[in-house]
């Protein structure tokens, strides 16, 4: 069976060419750059060269890359580095829509003396910017706010909400996991002092990430050891990885066109066809402005996990903000914190496309799911059989 | 991913006794659409008195179908005091197992039997139907006063049944009964 994969913001397949870049170190060409052999010695060229192709991607100096482990990784080091570097500030502020890497992170650090604002958002799941605004303080030690999310692909007003921090003197990170290589992107003049991104969710493979940390900034390394990555982040360089990563870093910026381009496009006629199809559908978050690779789409009067179950039977892959498939009773945070009816909550489907998405599968996807809901639906006690939901329950 | 056995799957996509039955002998509706699942079970006897079919429907995810698919299988041939003894352990073990996390299923599945039961032997059916769980507060009872005071908005069903006065999750529930109060109460006139 052919698998459709449309949960590209969940991972990414690794490009061919990102593979052929990575080769030779995972092979013949072991060593270590540290070494003052030549054989390690003639290898970190090639971690120079993959910063570069990072520092480009998002706007930066080479310089100001730090090659991690993953995105986790990279949120944790800067809002810990912050949180070191300004010892005597104890408040923290986010949003309530933040992917775990930063919201459990923060929660932990609210059950350790730290307090902990989370800026809410609107029902298209839009930052509050007045609540933002009043959310800082004399005591606020660090902004952490995504710059777009993972399950609507609404995109923040990251650099504005930098601006107003920055006039305050205070630091902002950005989780930029999803957006990277999705949206155009300026770290530089973006008025962020830190940046995470991912590789797997680039066509690299899992297991490699970047800080953007801007110049200047004060930084407390994570990891003590080595003296690595100019001692922000010891460790022997994952060099095969990075390799990876600076390929993919060159790709996604020659493909952002095509991502904005062609990609946006059959997501859109991926959300029009089922809405003008499959009736009681919702899209959900701010289609103005979003990443151009991702549809939230509830399917109201049916379940996400049986959603997916069902798609899972014709190879298509997605996930879903359900419940069920949260691994608690409650649909997601996000859902939650647009305010979306739990009844909508849990028949949520994301679709995130990639530049490999073809029209071909879009329309495949969508002759299925006309089935797949009307199958869900004729099993609904919501739902009648005269296709028109069922009141009173 | 799921940990699913192959029975749940094939009652799952392959789901046996879909439907309502009319004139039920015992029927029942248990959980909400804000929750997360919920089902409808309904039951008829045969002339031996015997359950001679079992239909179900079902909002949830594959192992709140498979297991309202399995119980209806469960109980056909068996006499009601029979089909009492069903346990939701029984319905779990009828499908090979369930993830602990998805027990809660034939828990349902074993709340809607009961239920059933219970209306057989004379309760009223609308059991369980909440759809204000803040309050608890019933399709049944805010039809009722949707009808008898001529109620047009949420706002005004929560005035008079408390239903959508807390989390508010229900909103759209209510506003579809009204719809459907209204549009029923238009063609009788």
């Amino acid at each position: 069976m052919n698998v459709v994969y449309l949960d590209n913001n969940a991972t990414t397949r690794i490009a061919p060419e990102v593979l052929d870049a990575m080769m030779p170190y995972l092979t013949g060409d072991y060593g270590n750059p540290s070494s003052m052999h030549s054989f390690g010695g003639r290898v970190a060229p090639v971690v120079e060269e993959a910063r570069g192709h990072a520092a480009r991607l998002i706007g930066a100096s080479p310089d100001e890359i730090i090659f991690t482990s993953c995105g986790t990784e990279s949120d944790n080091t800067a809002i810990r580095s912050a949180l070191a570097v300004n010892p005597d500030k104890r408040h923290i502020v986010t949003s309530r829509v933040e992917h775990p890497a930063v919201r459990e992170l923060c929660l932990f650090l609210a059950r350790n003396d730290y307090r902990v604002t989370e800026v809410p958002v609107d029902s298209k799941g839009r930052l509050d910017m007045d609540a933002y605004r009043e959310s800082l303080t004399d005591d606020t030690a660090l902004v952490t706010l995504m710059w777009a999310n993972n399950e609507t692909g609404v995109i923040f007003p990251v650099e504005e909400a930098a601006g107003i921090a920055r006039e305050r003197g205070i630091p902002v990170h950005t989780d930029a996991v999803q957006a990277v290589g999705k949206v155009p992107m300026d770290a530089d003049s973006s008025g962020v002092d830190m940046l995470s991104l991912s590789g797997h969710k680039l066509h690299a493979p899992k297991g490699i990430g970047v800080l953007y940390v801007r110049k200047g900034t004060r930084f407390a390394p994570f990891l003590i050891g080595g003296h690595q990555e100019s001692e922000r982040r010891a460790g022997t360089e994952n060099v095969p990885y990075i390799a990876g990563l600076g390929k993919a870093c060159e790709l996604a910026l020659e493909h952002l066109p095509d991502m904005n381009g062609r990609v946006r496009r059959l997501r859109d006629k991926l959300e029009q066809e089922i809405t003008a199809r499959i009736p009681h559908v919702k899209i959900n978050g701010d289609t103005e402005n979003r990443l151009p690779n991702t549809a939230n789409i509830s399917f109201e009067y049916v379940e996400g996990e049986s959603i997916l179950l069902m798609m899972n039977e014709y190879g298509i892959c997605a996930s879903s903000g359900s419940a069920c498939t949260s691994g608690s009773l409650q649909p997601s945070h996000v859902m939650l914190a647009m305010g979306v009816p739990f009844t909508m909550a849990h028949g949520s489907i994301r679709f995130s496309l990639s530049i490999y998405s073809e029209e071909a599968e879009i329309d495949f996807v969508v002759d299925k799911l006309v089935d797949i809901i009307t199958t869900l639906r004729a099993m609904s006690p919501f739902w009648n059989n005269d296709s028109r939901p069922a009141a009173g329950r | 991913m799921w940990d699913y056995t192959d029975k749940v799957r094939d009652h799952f996509l392959h789901p046996r006794n879909v439907g309502d039955l009319e004139n039920p002998d015992g029927m029942a509706e248990v959980g909400s659409m804000a929750c997360g699942d919920a089902l409808r079970f309904t039951f008829k006897l045969d002339e031996t008195g015997r359950i001679g079919d079992a239909r179900f429907k079902t909002f949830g995810c594959a192992s709140a179908i498979a297991s309202a698919s399995a119980l209806t299988e469960m109980v056909k041939g068996l006499t009601v005091e029979e089909a009492e003894k069903i346990t939701n352990r029984d319905i779990a073990a009828y499908l090979g197992g369930l993830p602990d996390a998805k027990m809660h299923c034939s828990v349902m599945g074993r709340q809607a039997l009961e239920a059933a039961i219970a209306n057989y032997r004379g309760a009223p059916a609308e059991t369980a139907a909440l759809v204000c769980e803040c309050f608890n507060v019933t399709g049944r009872e805010i039809e009722q006063a949707v009808s008898e005071n001529n109620l047009t908005t949420v706002e005004e069903v929560t005035n008079f049944t408390k239903a959508g006065g807390g989390c508010g999750t229900c909103h759209e529930i209510i506003r579809g009964i009204i719809d459907r109060v209204r549009s029923e109460n238009e063609v009788t006139e």
